[in-house]
């Protein structure tokens, strides 16, 4: 592995890692209203919000360009703030978080669900406020299906490819991670380095995945 | 206390909860076959379950709007509901009043437990800790589900004598929910039977047993 290899490998773990550590607290919330109450307007924001894992991720990124772009009223004004969004390392992050968030939510969703009703019945009838139900029964018997959601989140985040060409594009040392750089080695037709960023892509998933499954199948213990 | 059911209407899975009742004994039996609407008739008295209609008063004060954290009526379910990852002390000290909770734990002899994990506590034991959680917010009124249920016989005589200290010492109004004639003569001076979600019938409850 060279130097540069290196960096994009370390580049796309931290992207991942950033999109992942934005979203969880509004997954959380979502994934908490939706398991937990009843509200007009629920089933179209449980679709919504599912739609990206369903959509061809290209579609996604070109979407988010529509509404990251300057001549949308988000980007005008990401942009008379000075904020750069499209082609910049923020794109990478936007596209990870839009593509990972309906995964985190559906993880943490699960989690809540699984959480005896009951426990947090009774906590309101020892006074305690819909915050601190939340905080001090849901979320600590929910959490180990919560950081299996994140472990899982955080490995699409890696993975993530369609979205992030769209709106980030692919540029060496500045928007590129792991998925677009074997792609440009693949096409370059460097095989041999495009193998060794794909043995890393491999172990990563890998660990990953094996987390987040030990997590989630500890649960129940 | 003076606890008012006026028209109080539930829609259970196969019938009708319909409950009118005024109940004033410091404690009530709610008495019943299994699926008769008893736990249910709880909830909605707690306020983990809004009627659909009719008028819930305690002490003429309207109940239906007033959220379950605010009711201050202690619940004890069936299985308990203590919370796993905290322990006795944990459990205990959740909703508790200041200055309440040494007194709770003499009564309930719990003090050698504190420190324990839930989880790892007899059926017994368990028991006593919930009962403790909901004494030590020095409720109104608790609420007591089957509190014997799912206990063997000299666990269940001893956790009664446990049930009739907390009602003699902390004088405490209750409303009893059991399926057992001699649990409700040992603690209920008065017995609401429901069946199939409506009151069959009121009174001391001697007179309702020998019916």
């Amino acid at each position: 592995m060279t130097a540069a290899e290196w960096r994009i490998v370390g580049f796309t773990l931290e992207v991942a890692a950033l999109s992942t550590l934005v979203i969880a607290p509004f997954a959380l919330l979502v994934a908490w209203l939706l398991a937990r109450h009843r509200w007009p307007g629920k089933s179209l924001v449980e679709t919504l919000v599912m739609l990206p894992l369903v959509m061809p991720p290209v579609a996604t990124g070109l979407i988010l360009l529509k509404l990251l772009g300057r001549r949308s009223g988000i980007g005008h004004l990401l942009d008379r703030a000075g904020i750069e969004v499209i082609f910049t390392w923020r794109a990478v992050v936007a596209a990870m978080m839009v593509m990972s968030f309906p995964l985190l939510v559906r993880g943490c969703r699960v989690a809540f669900e699984e959480v005896n009703l009951r426990l947090e019945q009774v906590a309101r009838t020892l006074g305690a406020s819909d915050a601190r139900v939340f905080f001090t029964i849901s979320l600590p018997l929910a959490r180990r299906g919560i950081v299996g959601g994140l472990v899982l989140a955080f490995a699409r985040a890696i993975g993530e490819f369609g979205a992030t060409i769209i709106v980030a594009g692919n540029i060496p040392g500045r928007t590129q991670t792991l998925a677009l750089a074997i792609y440009d080695r693949v096409q370059l037709g460097h095989d041999a380095d495009a193998y060794r960023l794909l043995g890393v892509a491999v172990v990563i998933a890998f660990v990953a995945l094996w987390i987040s499954e030990t997590l989630l199948r500890g649960k129940g213990r | 206390m003076r606890l008012v059911l006026d028209g109080v209407r539930l829609a259970l899975a196969h019938f009708d909860l319909e409950v009118t009742a005024e109940l004033t004994s410091r404690v009530t039996g709610i008495f019943g076959p299994s699926g008769a609407g008893k736990t249910s008739l709880l909830e909605v008295v707690a306020g983990l379950r809004t009627p659909h209609a009719g008028r819930i008063t305690l002490d003429d004060v309207l109940f239906n709007d007033v959220p379950a954290r605010r009711r201050h009526i202690g619940y004890v379910p069936q299985e308990n509901a203590l919370f796993p990852h905290m322990s006795v002390l944990g459990n205990i000290r959740y909703g508790a009043r200041e200055g309440s909770v040494e007194r709770v734990v003499e009564v309930l002899e719990l003090g050698p437990l504190l420190q324990r994990g839930v989880t790892a506590l007899s059926g017994g034991e368990q028991k006593r800790v919930a009962l403790a959680r909901a004494l030590v917010t020095s409720p109104r009124l608790l609420l007591l589900d089957e509190p014997l249920a799912g206990l063997d016989r000299p666990l269940h005589a001893r956790i009664l004598a446990f049930l009739q200290r907390i009602r003699d010492e902390f004088r405490l109004p209750m409303l009893y929910v059991t399926h057992d004639p001699t649990e409700l003569a040992a603690m209920a001076e008065e017995t609401v039977v429901l069946d199939r979600g409506r009151v069959v019938a009121v009174g001391a409850t001697a007179d309702v047993i020998a019916r």
